[in-house]
């Protein structure tokens, strides 16, 4: 089954002409960015809706850095796992643009809600990226104020995510806040695999006749851990939105322009009061699942190097350099830079302290309760029971 | 810090103890850089290269391509500062973690080994489970390294942490603070838990024991668990003494358990029974001939009225007074005599050819305490009335006794299961590996039957044939079925006809 062609169902993939190329070949899928680095300046969406970006030279080169640092932080903690000092870290390695797109479209008062691979979108929002690696340690039970940063809890559970966001982007309705041009938006994360999940499947429903400001965006990876997209839907992933009832549009998810444009046109629309809408950003996950899977176990080398000429970052370079936006000093200048805080980074991981065993009470509850105060003295006699116990 | 530093293969994957050096990309005397691929390693999961975790040049590599390393081990020795002149002496320490702080070399020395397996009481999590298993809860089983723990103030020898197990129905005190806590006489090795504690912090805090479920049961009882004294492992309080306080009955400590042969249900109200011995080769040869041969079964039901009366008149023989005469008997015979017309039911499916016996080793199956055990009668074609009555007889006596030789179980060409009985009518047999067919008898009942144009009372049985289609046709079975209920319909006119 070849892999290589982001566009159509299984059935029109395999029969689709193998010299078709960016979103000329296929009006399904939003693209401003060919793999060759061409810029398109407008594109439609199955709804006819129109998407372009308007970026300074200054946005691009930032939305570039954002890219090469997102990547080169995920592999140090790739790198920090198989060193033994993470139990486990999933990679978003070719999932840059995606994230990195998606998050940089979102304003200050949007909620995210992750999966435990969106270390792209959680350094768009600001939040140091070590938090996570804290909870991959084992150190951490999350890290950061999700209130704070606007910012949910990273879900483990696939889907989950997708009713919390749903409940939340109802109380943004019930609160008032949508219906303006500086409304608030909520946008939910997660997979293709998870749109097999029950819980997805009942978010579509809820936010489609409550009509919640909230978007859901599917990264479509193409795999369920191992198992490939074609046993997950015979459909367009994006196709299933018309049954809930709310829009769906399919994005070339290695495109950061596109992936930009769109989720901005949809987090508009939610602020403004026209409901949910379903974003599949059409990927490629170039990494194992997990630091725990071992992708040529199911997949061949040939998909993942048809891919690799897809490189979310290498296209947004050829085409900063085509247009002499940025020079290879800037390139050097963002490879250090990316070089030190992935260096920074593993400092910091390995100083990070275990955690006193007793802080596992301390979060349990908002306001504590009695039965809690009970085992944590229980627990710390039992801990001083112990040589060498220093409390 | 040191300048060498040494590298423990890690865990790679949530739970792995081991991993295969496939390879290693990197040789001593190389200077790498940080993350650099040092080395490939298979484990159970994926294979992996690993990043070097400091820059600096090779000092040693510790194991060679091909190697099964357990996790924690030193795989590779990197010089990380290789410009600064030669070593004052090799670094031995050496942590997992690197730069995390390291144990005192106090509580190294005194590092406790994991608990034998058996130490851990049984049904916990990490203890024994039914059915050789070890109890875990979820992951990827249990741990197969030994664990590391910093020993208990107090300073009790690891090995002595744990109490003594109490000698089987002797009862034993243990004073722990300012109470006595009566440790449980169960016949068993397991007064400690998994970290040989349990006695100790019951006694810090003076709580009771018992599991969650059975703390519910107590409070949907209104049992208060803290009047009750428990009869489960380390004293903990079971279902049954929160059941029978319930009931108005008196718990009684240190009872020993008596040994049941009845099902003993634990908590779950499941028992899991070892599958061994006769039940494991039972399962194994049903299950291959079931879904290796294609059976087809087929039923008549006869009239023996007339048989019963011959064996009546074949007892009354003196002759035949001291030998065990049953319908067994005559069923058996009608399948000789059926065998010897028709011969291709005694045979074996051999693959590309099919082997046709001359002689009928007879297989009865037989219930037995061991379980169900087929002997047979080796060349019973051969065989007199009389000859086959008594080795039928021999043959049955001799598997109640469980004396039954392998030899007499191995070698069998057709079989007779004589359910009947139990009192049923019939079955569908599942055919023995090897053999071609296989006849239920069932009970022999006195039934409303059509004899002689008019409704009687007769005594009618139920035969089911079961045969191999690879071997046997509709027409063969059926014809051979046929020939065992005309000769038990009427023994004396088939003999007459047929020998």
């Amino acid at each position: 089954m070849a892999k290589g062609d982001p566009g159509g169902t299984t059935r029109s993939r395999r029969a689709a002409p193998r010299s078709r190329k960016g979103a000329a070949g296929d009006p399904a899928l939003v693209q401003l960015l060919t793999p060759e680095g061409e810029r398109i300046d407008s594109a439609t969406g199955p709804d006819g809706t129109e998407y372009r970006v308007d970026f300074t030279d200054e946005e691009y080169r930032g939305l570039y850095r954002d890219l090469v640092l997102v990547r080169k932080l995920d592999a140090e903690a790739t790198a920090l796992q198989r060193q033994g000092e993470l139990g486990l870290w999933a990679s978003l390695l070719g999932q840059e643009a995606a994230q990195v797109g998606s998050g940089r479209a979102l304003r200050t008062q949007d909620m995210a809600f992750p999966t435990y691979r969106e270390h792209g979108v959680l350094y768009c929002r600001g939040i140091d990226p070590i938090m996570p690696l804290g909870l991959f340690r084992g150190v951490d039970q999350g890290g950061w104020d999700p209130n704070e940063f606007k910012f949910n809890m990273y879900t483990i559970v696939i889907g989950a995510q997708t009713l919390h966001a749903t409940g939340y982007a109802m109380g943004i309705t019930i609160d008032g806040k949508t219906g303006t041009d500086d409304g608030e938006a909520a946008i939910a994360y997660f997979g293709d695999g998870a749109t097999s999940q029950g819980d997805v499947n009942e978010a579509f429903v809820w936010a489609s006749v409550f009509n919640a400001p909230l978007v859901f965006f599917c990264q479509n990876n193409q795999y369920a851990i191992s198992e490939p997209l074609e046993r997950q839907t015979r459909v367009p992933l994006y196709q299933r939105a018309a049954g809930f009832g709310f829009p769906g549009v399919r994005v070339d998810g290695n495109d950061v322009l596109a992936t930009y444009a769109v989720t901005r046109t949809a987090l508009d629309n939610a602020r403004l009061g026209q409901g949910p809408s379903l974003i599949e950003a059409y990927t490629y996950r170039m990494g194992a699942h997990t630091t725990s899977d071992d992708p040529t176990r199911y997949r061949i080398a040939s998909e993942v190097e048809a891919w690799q000429a897809k490189d979310p970052i290498a296209r947004v370079k050829a085409f900063l350099e085509k247009q002499q936006i940025a020079d290879a000093g800037f390139f050097a200048e963002v490879d250090e830079q990316a070089r030190r805080e992935s260096v920074h980074l593993r400092e910091r991981v390995l100083e990070m302290p275990d955690p006193e065993p007793v802080t596992m009470f301390d979060n349990v509850y908002p306001n504590g309760s009695p039965l809690l105060d009970e085992q944590r003295a229980k627990f710390s006699r039992y801990m001083e029971s112990f040589e060498g116990s220093a409390h | 810090m040191s300048r060498i530093k040494t590298f423990n293969l890690p865990d790679l994957g949530e739970g792995l103890t081991e991993g295969e050096i496939l390879a290693w990309l990197v040789k001593v005397g190389d200077t790498i850089e940080l993350n650099q691929p040092i080395v490939e390693v298979e484990t159970a999961k994926a294979a992996v290269e690993i990043p070097a975790k400091w820059a600096g040049q090779v000092q040693a590599i510790h194991h060679p391509e091909g190697t099964t390393v357990e996790v924690g081990t030193p795989i590779i020795a990197i010089d990380t500062d290789p410009g600064a002149g030669p070593l004052d002496a090799p670094s031995t320490t050496a942590t997992p973690s690197g730069d995390l702080p390291t144990p005192s070399a106090a509580s190294l020395a005194a590092v406790e080994v994991a608990p034998a397996e058996g130490m851990i009481e049984p049904g916990l999590i990490g203890g024994a489970a039914p059915g050789g298993r070890t109890a875990v809860l979820v992951g990827y089983g249990p741990r197969t390294t030994a664990a590391k723990r910093r020993p208990r103030k107090g300073a009790v020898p690891a090995q002595a942490v744990t109490a003594p197990a109490a000698p089987a129905g002797v009862d034993q005190g243990v004073v722990v603070g300012d109470k006595t806590v009566a440790t449980p006489t169960v016949p068993a090795p397991q007064v400690h838990d998994r970290r040989g504690e349990a006695v100790a912090s019951r006694g810090a805090t003076g709580g009771v024991l018992a599991k969650p479920p059975v703390r519910k049961l107590a409070k949907d009882l209104g049992v208060d668990l803290a009047t009750l004294t428990g009869s489960g492992p380390l004293g903990s309080i079971t279902r049954e003494d929160v059941q029978q306080a319930a009931s108005g009955a008196s718990v009684v400590v240190a009872e020993p358990i008596v040994a049941t042969t009845a099902p003993s249900f634990g908590a779950d109200r499941e028992q899991r029974i070892p599958v061994k011995g006769v039940r494991k080769l039972t399962a194994e040869n049903m299950s291959r001939s079931a879904f290796t041969a294609p059976h087809v079964t087929e039923f008549l039901t006869v009239d023996v009225t007339r048989a019963m009366k011959a064996l009546d008149r074949l007892r009354g023989r003196r002759e035949w007074r001291d030998v065990r005469v049953s319908p067994l008997l005559l069923v058996a015979k009608a399948v000789l005599l059926a065998v010897q017309r028709h011969p291709m039911v005694n045979s074996t499916w051999a693959g590309d050819e099919i082997v046709v016996k001359e002689y009928v080793n007879l297989g009865i199956a037989a219930a037995t305490e061991r379980g169900l055990i087929v002997p047979n009668v080796k060349d019973a074609g051969r065989l007199s009335l009389r000859e086959l009555a008594d080795a039928l007889t021999d043959l049955v006596q001799t598997a109640k006794s469980g004396r039954t030789s392998p030899a007499a179980m191995s070698g069998g060409t057709l079989t007779i299961t004589n359910v009947g009985v139990f009192g049923v009518d019939t079955g569908t047999p599942i055919l023995p590996p090897g053999e071609s067919a296989i006849l239920a008898f069932g009970a022999v009942r006195e039934m409303p039957w059509v004899h002689k144009g008019k409704v009687k009372v007769r005594q009618v049985t139920t035969l089911g044939l079961s045969f191999d289609h690879r071997i046997i046709d509709g027409e063969l079975g059926s014809k051979f079925l046929r020939d065992i209920g005309d000769f038990l319909t009427d023994p004396e006119a088939a003999l007459l006809a047929w020998t």
